[in-house]
């Protein structure tokens, strides 16, 4: 499949045609089963059951279904980079053991129950439905579900199905002294959605999932009302189908929830137009234990002391749910073009990107990967179809090694998305690429830039193969001022060989990073690492401190705390540090005043 | 790492190789020319000389200094920024290979005639080329002659090794011809003192930076600051430290390595100009025509030459946990900062463990022991005797982890007959009787006070071999002093008493800050294996076999504590009420004359002033 290109402004082929069109609304119109999502999903992994990656009898890897652009293809050169990089072997392999029946009885609260029946709220203390709703994506998660080892699980799960639902369920659980923890596309990545284990009262999981309608457009003031439990690719589609789009493309859209977005601070891809989630918010309703919290108009932008939605946001459903979002919508762009640049270094891209910023010119998208994460780009190259392809590639590759001269060892590929009108979007790119020549960058084409953005998509599929062979991998993001941004990226990734090595992983690991945003005063940059932990007794242990080492030392290069990921509970411990003591008293003494039972009781953040 | 071991006993050496054997078997001029291929860091991007100085001129730092100047001073930046230029002209090393294959050469024949053999541990060589690799790396050699830098120099060119570029006293620019010569090996020149003057600051230390930042070449200076005319370590400073640390402090380099390197001469070229500018004679200025005088040091043995090559000290792991490196996230890092008082104590403690390195590594010559012994005998001492306590003291000495050269498979009696022969000019051997004294032709007409000086400099050149192994014997001669005077033999008396002289003692010997519960238990641990004392829980009694050992070791620190009983006599008896810092020392020397060096003056007097005994009084 590929991307068309319609000029008809109203009738654009989104460029996500690749995701699976309409395997949603099926279900919606099959009539609404609660637990849909864990059923195509897989409940130990990433994504959907039906897409993975795996090496086939012959030994090639291949990417399985039908709902990426990668899927059914062949990757010839993955399997090399695998076992080179990590100095795995096809042999050595790893499985995942299954044991559901490890789930502990549900510690229930009947009397909440019973008024929850009678109120008409969906529930369920199923173990399956307990067990997918316990975790997020953080490594230490999956392993332990890999395993089989299964902890604390919330007691029972509950769909409320719009606002009110919700205002009952918190009333009921405010009366009844139960812990509420909301749950959006549980993609989270910071140990958000881990049930507190000093946590005695039932734990009610609050699924949003069937908060999920537009419930109004207003092409007026381009504004859509919208519940916030919907899955991002859902609101992008049903957007797109009256023409329209909000624009907020974070790398987990196809799971993440609106909601999610907001409890988090998310940011989106193409957040160089359309902003991140805090600039795309008009308007939030949230359930708090104390009531329902929201502003009484739409203005704009208002001066009425500390913006209340900064409480909201960010606050990783420590304070109550975001039950509706009132969002700014835009017009489809009537055409959009990848890009790619190479670089003969890492240095002189960031100086590019730097300059991008400077000018203020930069695309929808622009990122830039180091060397290490270009060559594992290479080898998610499908098999070439014919020979003019391979020759063609060839030819592309000497001259850029032979006759400009670049090193393969270090040279990097920045990639690019330009939206907007056609002919706008052509003038755009050739500023951009007139900034890359001054820095030495070689336009590299579209289709180089549109394979990076699709490997945003499977890279998350790829951590699953390598659990299957012994490699564990995660990643994890920062934001930087942009004169510490070569400083940051160098001395974490140092960091990160060097952590390995002291505590025995037998084998370098993989330690890469690109940058994948850019901002007036710096960039956004964000890491991978992944290592072989054959021979270690604690493989996670490891991962955990390693990764603990380099947000240290991300910290001590100027780095932050995070800049979309959030705190939750596995960066809790650098919040003090991070906004102050007194900082930290602010939020707490906003949580003491909201939400005194602790009833939101997730324990994020504060 | 710094944590030197608590049994220093039990520490490996690496094993030295004789560097100029090989010179002695084959052409220098061949081996001047040879192909030189040095193992380079790893993220090295070679660069001009004059590449070099235009990014430290167009540096962030440093413009913001030209601008901050100009606006201090009404000059226009551009006047700033071209005196800035002129003082990194006169600062700058040009190196260039072929000045240093000329060295090579000349040094080669230079040390053939003046050393009998130059050990190198090989070990130490091969960690370093692996430690050039990976971070930039920061030589840290122990200073107590010109030959140390050369030397330095030398080496690494024979191993492979980078060539560093080597900070050096604004004195040697004043060599005519020598401080270019210098200058095209590396050597670059700051002044002796800059104090205020923040537009120099700025471009020495960029420059310093900018090297280190690019792993342009591993950067040699002197933690001592100076020579150590005394053959004991100075107290280091921290200037230039702090300036190779801050590319870790701010992020922009991974990791630094500081390599200390001790090198030790069994006899120092320049022992007797030492001896003469501690007793007030000033040091001859450099000059070439002066180094072409000093000619006559070619035609005499020095005998060995030891140098030890450290084990690398990352920067990384002696920060952790100590600087914290976020408190530079508020400030763009090319605003000048001083450091701060956590950061300062840092560089200190740092400073000190580094020379405390130096200091263990430093290999000590028979002669070091048998020049103590002289020195405790002023009337002389029997060649019996004197054998028989040198091998009581060698013992001592090595249960005290004292880094000793002494050859294997020899007589005693032999080894010290060779090193008195080595020696011969600062001592008489007759019937045998050994003596120190002045053996050069004595002139007809001396006068009485020339006698005394002649005699006071054989004293204290004489001590400056003693002061050689004073830091294996300091901890526990603290100990024994303490004992004697403490009259108690409780151990909180001891330790106060101790603390005390450590306190007093702190500007004389390099006794790291903040260590003195470490140092009092390590004193105790040593004399108690040696069965010198037994340690109870609040008691320490010494043992009857203790009493010879406890009794040398009072007699270690006895002239240390004469001569700050000089100087505290002369600051009650003699003085008025405004004395001036300058005539101190000649006042006190005429005060009471013998063998009382500059050097113990100041440093008494410095302990003097942060013990708040004295006061400064600014006029």
């Amino acid at each position: 499949m590929s991307i068309c290109y319609h000029t008809d402004p109203m009738k654009v082929v989104y460029h996500l045609i690749y995701f699976a069109i309409g395997c949603y609304e099926t279900a919606y119109k099959l009539g609404l089963s609660l637990s849909f999502r864990q059923e195509i999903m897989k409940w130990n992994g990433w994504g959907y059951s039906d897409s993975r990656f795996l090496f086939n009898k012959k030994g090639q890897a291949e990417f399985t279904g039908k709902r990426y652009r990668l899927s059914g293809l062949i990757l010839p050169s993955l399997k090399d980079w695998f076992e080179g990089t990590f100095g795995a072997n096809l042999q050595h392999k790893s499985p995942p053991t299954v044991n559901l029946s490890a789930v502990a009885p549900p510690n229930l609260n009947e009397p909440f129950i019973e008024d929850l029946k009678a109120a008409g709220v969906a529930a369920s203390h199923d173990p399956e439905d307990r067990v997918f709703r316990a975790h997020g994506h953080c490594l230490h998660e999956i392993f332990a579900l890999r395993e089989g080892r299964i902890g604390r699980v919330p007691d029972m799960v509950v769909w409320p199905s719009c606002h009110s639902d919700v205002e009952k369920i918190v009333e009921l659980a405010c009366k009844h002294n139960v812990c509420l923890i909301p749950y959006g596309g549980g993609t989270s990545v910071s140990s958000a959605l881990e049930c507190p284990h000093e946590e005695t009262r039932s734990i009610v999981s609050l699924d949003t999932s069937q908060m999920n309608r537009i419930l109004w457009i207003d092409e007026k003031n381009l504004t859509a009302h919208v519940e916030a439990g919907i899955i991002g690719q859902d609101l992008e589609r049903q957007l797109n189908e009256h023409g329209y789009c909000t624009g907020h493309e974070p790398d987990s859209m196809e799971f993440s929830s609106l909601g999610g977005w907001v409890a988090t601070r998310a940011s989106g891809m193409k957040k160089n137009i359309y902003g991140n989630i805090e600039d795309l918010v008009v308007h939030i309703k949230m359930v708090t234990p104390r009531g329902v919290i929201e502003k009484s108009c739409l203005g704009p932008r208002m001066s009425t002391g500390p913006d209340i939605h900064h409480f909201i946001l960010g606050s990783e459903g420590t304070l109550g749910v975001v039950t509706e979002v009132t969002m700014k919508i835009r017009p489809i762009p009537e055409y959009q073009k990848y890009g790619s640049v190479v670089f003969p270094n890492f240095q002189q891209g960031v100086a590019c990107l730097r300059e991008v910023a400077r000018q203020r010119c930069a695309p929808a998208s622009i990122r830039l990967m180091d060397n290490e994460q270009f060559q594992f780009g290479h080898a998610l190259k499908p098999q070439v179809s014919s020979i003019f392809t391979s020759f063609l590639d060839g030819l592309k590759k000497f001259y850029i090694t032979k006759f400009k001269g670049f090193d393969p060892h270090h040279l990097c590929v920045a990639t690019l998305l330009f939206e907007g009108d056609r002919g706008k979007v052509l003038q755009h790119e050739k500023q951009v690429y007139d900034i890359a020549a001054k820095f030495g960058g070689l336009a590299a084409g579209e289709d180089n830039g549109q394979r990076g953005y699709m490997l945003t998509f499977v890279i998350a599929y790829l951590r699953d193969l390598g659990m299957d062979y012994y490699v564990i991998g995660e990643s994890f993001e920062t934001s930087v001022p942009w004169d510490r941004v070569l400083d940051l990226c160098r001395n974490v990734k140092e960091r990160i060989v060097r952590e390995c090595k002291e505590r025995g992983v037998q084998f370098p690991p993989l330690s890469t990073c690109r940058v994948t945003q850019t901002y007036d005063a710096g960039a956004c940059v964000y890491f991978y690492f992944a290592f072989n932990y054959r021979g270690l007794s604690d493989p996670v242990h490891v991962y955990e401190q390693v990764e603990h080492a380099a947000r240290e030392e991300i910290l001590a290069n100027g780095g932050s705390l995070s800049h979309h990921h959030g705190v939750g509970k596995l960066r809790k411990e650098w919040m003090k540090e991070s906004v102050s003591g007194v900082g930290l008293g602010m939020l707490k003494s906003v949580k003491e005043y909201v939400d005194p039972q602790n009833i939101f009781g997730n324990r994020n953040l504060l | 790492i710094l944590s030197y071991p608590r049994h220093p006993v039990l520490k490996k050496r690496d094993d030295f190789e004789d560097v100029l054997e090989e010179r002695r078997r084959s052409s220098d001029l061949r081996y001047a020319l040879r192909c030189y291929t040095p193992t380079l860091y790893k993220g090295l991007v070679p660069c001009k000389v004059s590449v070099l100085k235009s990014i430290v001129l167009q540096s962030d730092h440093l413009q913001c200094v030209i601008k901050q100047v100009s606006s201090e001073s009404g000059d226009s930046t551009e006047c700033v920024a071209e005196e800035a230029s002129l003082i990194l002209d006169e600062m700058a090393h040009r190196m260039q290979l072929s000045t240093v294959r000329f060295f090579v050469f000349t040094l080669s024949k230079a040390f053939k005639r003046l050393f009998r053999s130059v050990c190198v541990n090989e070990e130490g060589i091969q960690r370093l080329q692996q430690a050039v690799q990976e971070h930039p790396v920061v030589l840290l050699p122990s200073h107590r002659s010109y030959m140390d830098f050369l030397m330095m120099s030398y080496l690494l060119y024979m191993f492979d090794l980078p060539l560093p570029v080597i900070a050096a006293g604004m004195d040697f620019m004043s060599m005519k011809f020598i401080g270019e010569m210098l200058r095209m090996s590396g050597a670059f020149f700051i002044r002796r003192s800059f104090g205020g003057d923040k537009l120099y600051w700025a471009v020495f230390s960029e420059y310093v930076k900018t090297m280190l930042r690019k792993g342009y070449a591993p950067i040699e200076f002197f933690l001592e600051g100076t020579r150590s005319r005394t053959c004991k370590s100075l107290t280091p400073k921290t200037g230039l430290l702090n300036i190779v640390m801050e590319p870790f402090f701010k992020g922009e380099l991974f990791d630094v390595s500081l390599v200390p390197v001790s090198i030790s001469y069994e006899r120092v070229l320049e022992e007797s100009l030492y001896a003469r500018e501690l007793l007030g004679v000033p040091k001859p200025k450099e000059s070439t025509s002066g180094l072409l005088k000093a000619r006559r040091v070619l035609s005499e043995d020095y005998g060995s030459m030891h140098v030890y090559f450290g084990h690398p000290v990352s920067v990384r792991s002696l920060a952790e946990g100590k600087i914290k490196r976020s408190q530079y996230n508020l400030l763009p890092r090319y605003i000048p900062q001083k450091p701060s008082v956590d950061t300062h104590e840092f560089l200190n403690d740092a400073a000190f463990r580094l020379v405390r390195i130096q200091e263990e590594n430093m290999v000590l010559k028979p002669w070091v022991l048998i020049a103590t012994l002289l020195l405790q005998n002023p009337d002389g001492m029997d060649l019996s005797s004197l054998t028989e306590q040198t091998d009581w003291l060698r013992h001592l000495a090595l249960a005290f982890g004292a880094f000793l050269d002494w050859p294997d498979h020899e007589a005693c009696s032999e080894v010290i007959s060779c090193s008195l022969a080595l020696h011969r000019r600062l001592l008489s051997v007759s019937a045998g009787h050994v003596q120190l004294s002045v053996t050069d032709a004595p002139q007809v007409e001396t006068t009485p006070e020339e006698a005394v000086f002649q005699r006071a400099v054989v004293v204290l050149s004489c001590a400056s071999y003693r002061n050689q192994i004073l830091h294996v014997f300091l901890r526990p001669a603290l100990l024994a002093v303490a004992m004697q005077s403490a009259n108690s033999s409780r151990k909180d008396d001891i330790y106060n008493c101790f603390n005390f002289l450590r306190n007093m003692f702190s500007n004389e010997f390099i006794l790291c800050p903040g260590d003195s519960v470490q140092d009092f238990e390590e004193a105790c641990y040593l004399l108690m294996k040696r069965g010198v004392l037994q340690v109870l829980e609040h008691e320490i009694v010494m043992s009857a076999s203790g009493q010879s050992t406890l009794a040398f070791l009072c007699s270690v620190l006895d002239p240390f504590l004469q001569g700050y009983q000089v100087v505290c006599r002369y600051l009650c008896e003699e003085t008025n009420e405004n004395l001036t810092e300058k005539e101190f020392i000649p006042a006190v020397r005429s005060f009471c004359f013998v063998s009382l060096s500059s050097d113990l003056q100041k440093n008494a007097l410095a302990a003097l002033l942060r013990l708040k005994a004295v006061r400064k009084v600014k006029v």
